[in-house]
């Protein structure tokens, strides 16, 4: 049973050096699947022994995995399956040495994903998480262009920093553990209730470290990296960003929150994440409105539902199920539509939406998933993110956080009028010159994990068995009851 | 004997930490930079064994070599790695003026002392007397961050920020483990050679390294 918490790390290492071999052309552009499902089949495995009630755990107690971080492994391996998929490059362009690292480093960053949610210790955790800035910062400057550069300089200095202020924070805690009868940094150890640890440094290393982890999550104001580093890397890269890196970052401060409220209560972070979420929601609210690029208005929005998990995050036990629901279904639709703003930028040319006219008369095989996966993302139901948004607000009501989530949603309303409009602006009305055109059915790329993607967000709020369970379980897991 | 030169000890290593890191302010020189951050390396490493001498603890030591080559060693080469004519004549224009970096220096090293004993109170010990180094040292990482030009600069002020936040856990908490303490290490390593490797492609793309060019981007 321990065994399978090896899969999702070393599978994808592997594979990744398998990819690096010469010779291996035509198995190369597969790398990226291969090393997704690796980690989904691992992640369905070990949400079927949490559901049956073990908790596998190996490496002298190193890698864990309960209920939440199961279902988190899940939840990379499935959005990380969607984006490479999705991505899939042609036969053709995978025999470059670039495409060789390309992959690798795809497979290094799923594996580093892996081990940030399956380590049973913050400070494993951290030098996952920091791995994955490593592992990310050659795949946002793929392009090689002076903007690529830019946006992944940025990103570096930004993200390594973000998560050396977290380290600081991991230092502190660490400190507050020394203090007690047994020095740990697991955090199964540090959230039992009667260590004693010493309040003045948990709140400060608590802060630091949500503080740093933020800024990987994208939270506002520390979210200045995400619009470049998401517009100018590659489209699959950008939805594993988007739809893995930043929810891991969340999973992080959901355990670091899990440390601290048992010292000093829920109010401090609640206030902490309350703010930034609040603020994320204005900053993506005020950029969309005028937004010229798609994939800057797509890096937006992920700042946007980072803001509202933070805000279900602040809230606490009450909200957790829906974040947790929201971290999947947000994950698969932001993934399924940078793959389809990839194949939108090759096929137009331009990254403009003013450029991009009338795509459901021109090129209804990629307006029409384009279309559906937009509804999804602001908030229509049947869609998964619909019900975690209302159970986060509802859960914000129940809690006394009214004012909170009350502001949220006016900010939500504005947000949801500018995606329309942008929306509208690419795909109705008229082809500009008028005759002369034959309509594009084509999906230019695989059209089943599109469909997959879809069909997953659209069902999986209705099925209380296993999932209803299963997030109860992680909730409970945070609770310190597990 | 040992016990009684203990604190003078953490205080010679925590002294040199600080004093390099005002210095790093002050010269423009990247080269100058670079053999602070070595010399910056070798105290931390001084300090961390000290500490493990003074507590007995084997693996300390073991960490403080780690500490001295890659800190030490490791990362200044990588850094100074290009012909030593070239990186000679590179000197940094920062936004501040001398005098204006030194007194802020000073101010943040206050700052520093005042935050420490308003919050964690600094205690009996002669390590925690000398926390307060460490954050201050954090502090003006960023100060260089914000107030240098060049990537290469940037990356010493990130570097100097990294030294504060070893320094803080060595002198609050002894250190983590081990296994931990590597992979930080790595990690660090790994960052600093990806930069180093966008330094590089800047220049060739944009003819120098001056990050003010970064402006592309925005909304």
């Amino acid at each position: 049973m321990s065994l399978i918490l090896w899969i999702p790390l070393v599978g994808p290492l592997a594979l990744a050096g398998l990819s690096l071999l010469p010779g291996t052309f035509a198995l190369r552009r597969f790398v990226g699947v291969a090393a997704s499902s690796a980690v989904l089949i691992a992640g369905l495995l070990l949400v079927s022994a949490v559901l049956n009630g073990a908790v596998p755990e190996t490496g002298g107690g190193m890698l864990r995995a309960d209920a939440l971080s199961a279902y988190m492994i899940s939840v990379v391996g499935a959005v990380g399956l969607i984006a490479t998929w999705g991505g899939l490059s042609s036969a053709a362009s995978s025999r470059t040495k670039d495409a060789a690292s390309y992959e690798a480093l795809i497979a290094l960053f799923l594996a580093a994903m892996s081990l940030a949610v399956l380590a049973d210790s913050i400070g494993l955790m951290w030098a996952a998480v920091e791995a994955t800035t490593i592992a990310t910062a050659f795949l946002v400057g793929h392009h090689r262009t002076g903007r690529s550069l830019e946006a992944a300089w940025k990103y570096v200095i930004l993200g390594s920093v973000g998560v050396a202020i977290a380290l600081l924070g991991i230092g502190f805690i660490y400190a507050a553990s020394v203090g007690t009868d047994t020095p740990t940094l697991s955090w199964v150890q540090l959230s039992q209730s009667n260590l004693g640890l010493d309040p003045a440094l948990i709140t400060a290393g608590g802060a630091l470290a949500v503080l740093g982890f933020a800024t990987k999550a994208g939270l506002a104001p520390m979210h200045s990296w995400l619009p470049d580093a998401h517009s100018q890397a590659p489209a699959p890269v950008s939805g594993l960003m988007s739809g893995v890196l930043l929810s891991v970052a969340l999973y992080a401060i959901l355990r670091i929150q899990s440390i601290t409220d048992l010292v000093i209560g829920p109010e401090f972070l609640r206030t902490m994440l309350s703010v930034g979420g609040l603020l994320s929601l204005l900053v993506a609210a005020s950029l969309l409105i005028r937004q010229r690029d798609y994939k800057r208005m797509l890096a937006y929005s992920s700042i946007e539902h980072m803001g509202l998990m933070a805000i279900g995050v602040a809230i606490g036990p009450a909200a957790l199920p829906s974040v947790l629901l929201y971290v999947l279904g947000h994950g698969l639709i932001k993934a399924t539509l940078f793959v389809i703003s990839g194949r939108i930028l090759k096929v137009e040319g331009t990254p403009l939406i003013a450029d991009v006219r009338a795509l459901l008369v021109r090129r209804p095989g990629l307006a029409v998933p384009w279309l559906i996966a937009m509804a999804a993302i602001v908030g229509f139901p049947p869609f998964s993110i619909f019900f975690s948004e209302v159970g986060i607000i509802m859960a914000g009501w129940s809690v006394g956080l009214g004012g909170v989530v009350g502001a949220a949603l006016v900010l939500l309303l504005v947000i949801f009028a500018a995606f329309t409009r942008l929306t509208v602006q690419m795909t109705l009305g008229p082809p500009a010159n008028g005759v002369g055109f034959t309509p594009d059915y084509s999906a230019h790329g695989p059209r089943l994990p599109i469909i997959l993607a879809l069909a997953t967000t659209a069902t999986v709020a209705f099925v209380a068995e296993p999932v209803g369970t299963l997030l109860l379980q992680a909730t409970a897991v945070l609770g310190g009851s597990n | 004997m040992f016990e009684n030169i203990y604190p003078q000890l953490i205080g010679l290593c925590a002294g040199a930490l600080l004093l390099t890191s005002a210095l790093m302010v002050w010269r423009h020189s990247l080269l100058a930079s670079i053999r602070l951050l070595a010399l910056q390396g070798i105290a931390l490493a001084a300090l961390v064994a000290v500490i493990g001498i003074a507590e007995g603890e084997s693996e300390l030591v073991l960490v403080s070599l780690l500490i001295l080559s890659v800190k030490g060693i490791g990362l200044p080469w990588v850094l100074a790695y290009q012909s030593k004519a070239s990186i000679k004549q590179i000197q940094e224009s920062p936004r501040l003026n001398p005098t204006a970096a030194l007194l802020t220096v000073t101010l943040l090293t206050i700052l520093s002392y005042v935050v420490v004993s308003r919050v964690f109170g600094l205690g009996d010990s002669s390590t925690g007397h000398a926390a307060p180094i460490g954050l201050a040292m954090v502090l003006i990482g960023f100060l260089l961050l914000i107030s240098r030009r060049r990537a290469r600069s940037q990356l010493i002020g990130f570097l100097l920020l990294d030294n504060g936040i070893a320094t803080i856990t060595f002198l609050t908490s002894g250190g983590v483990p081990i296994l931990l303490e590597f992979a930080f290490s790595l990690d660090v390593l790994l960052v600093v050679l990806i930069l180093h490797v966008f330094a590089g492609r800047m220049r060739t793309k944009f003819g120098g390294t001056a990050v003010d060019q970064l402006r592309e981007l925005h909304d």
